[in-house]
């Protein structure tokens, strides 16, 4: 008879406007740091927003806008803490800085578990952090998630391209939306992945530079906002369209 | 899983079951718990009995718990999950989101945490009774 928290995931997601999964084939291509300053975006804007740490084994998002010394709080299920405005989820919260080996069952239960208890408050968007890859996180939120559209980061290299395009490929085929592709830590001017991801009649969201400034603004609130990096996010989010 | 949730994912389910096999009225709920989710029955009954509306109002509801047994994927050594060894924190942990397991208990033969869960891990509804 099956798996009784199954149930519950979309009634605690039930209250939350728009679902964006952040994501990428290949790894270390900026796509923590895209979901964190995205997610930073949005609630300067004066939305609210959650931002959910998927990737159980190798979190990083709290590194990113400097986050500790918080808990969610127990309340019939769990709910998120308020940091910086934003309702931020993570399995840290319960690993601290131990390491979490995980195989990919283990991956899906914990997705699962995390899903069934957080109670999330009223959201305009949850942004959710993922782990690179089309493996079992994807396919989990993909299957247990309605209403999930993904966000798409890429770089210049053709190998990562080419891991964005298998990414495409099958959200196209299970009919999960594409908001669109950012391709990260542009170096030159070729517009080669513009062009690519035209032709595969998905939305070129816009280019972010490498930006030499971010590695000394990790964690730091005061220097994140003034980042190219956060410019450039603003700019792609103020071309999409979103309102709150 | 926290007790709360879990009655209230529980009381989901079984409902969505009923409504399925259109059953009035709910006379029997057997539901089955791994050990390694931590779950305090007390409360969780408690939690069950505040959750019982409607068509479970006379429902009775028992709950098993599962042994939770592990096996190295190293060495193969099979154990039975105990709580002892733990202090209160990783409990706490292994609770919320039981694969947090794999932080903090390591094989007792060779120190791998790179354990399959066999069994004792998870929530299901076993079986639910009623009147059509
Ligand atoms: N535009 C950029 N300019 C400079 N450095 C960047 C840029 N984007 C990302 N980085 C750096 O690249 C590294 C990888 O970024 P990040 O962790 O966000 O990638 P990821 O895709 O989430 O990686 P993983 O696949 O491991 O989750 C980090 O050190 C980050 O600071
Ligand atoms: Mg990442
Ligand atoms: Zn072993």
């Amino acid at each position: 008879m099956g798996d009784p928290r199954i149930s519950m995931i979309n009634e605690r997601l039930r209250r939350i406007r728009h679902i964006i999964a952040v994501s990428g084939g290949k790894g270390g291509v900026g796509k923590s740091l895209t979901a964190s300053i995205l997610a930073l975006t949005l609630v300067r804007k004066g939305c609210k927003v959650g931002l959910f740490d998927l990737d159980f084994t190798s979190p990083s998002t709290h590194i990113i806008l400097g986050i500790r010394g918080v808990q969610p709080k127990e309340e019939k299920g769990i709910i998120p803490p308020k940091v910086h405005s934003l309702e931020y989820m993570s399995i840290i919260y319960y690993t601290g800085d131990h390491a979490l080996p995980l195989r990919g069952t283990d991956v899906s239960n914990a997705l699962i578990e995390l899903l069934s208890i957080t109670k999330w408050g009223k959201l305009d968007f949850l942004v959710i952090d993922m782990p690179p890859g089309i493996g079992d996180a994807t396919l989990d939120i993909i299957r247990l998630i309605k209403n999930i559209g993904f966000l798409v980061v890429t770089t210049q290299s053709q190998l990562a391209f080419e891991t964005v395009r298998k990414l495409i490929t099958l959200l196209k085929e299970l009919n999960v939306p594409v908001m669109g592709v950012v391709e990260n830590m542009k170096v030159s001017k070729s517009s080669i992945s513009k062009r690519q991801v035209q032709k595969l009649g998905i939305t070129f969201l816009g280019e972010i530079p490498f930006d030499k400034k971010i590695e000394k603004s990790m964690g730091r609130m005061d220097r994140l906002p003034r980042t190219v990096f956060m410019k450039k996010v603003e700019e792609i989010v103020s071309n999409l369209d979103f309102r709150c | 899983m926290h007790e709360w949730a879990l009655a209230e994912a529980v009381i989901t389910a079984a409902s969505q079951i009923a409504e399925k096999e259109g059953l009035k009225e709910v006379t029997e709920l057997n539901i089955k718990v791994g050990e390694l989710q931590q779950i305090e029955l007390d409360i969780l009954n408690f939690a069950l009995s505040q959750q019982k509306q409607n068509k479970f109002k006379n429902a009775k509801i028992s709950i098993k718990i599962e042994k939770a047994k592990l096996k190295c994927r190293v060495c193969g050594n099979q154990w039975i999950f105990s709580r002892e060894k733990l202090d209160k924190d990783s409990v706490e942990a292994i609770h919320f989101v039981p694969e947090i397991a794999h932080t903090f208990i390591k094989c007792p033969k060779c120190g791998s945490p790179d354990f399959d869960v066999l069994q004792g891990r998870g929530v299901w509804l076993e079986s639910i009774r009623g009147v059509k």
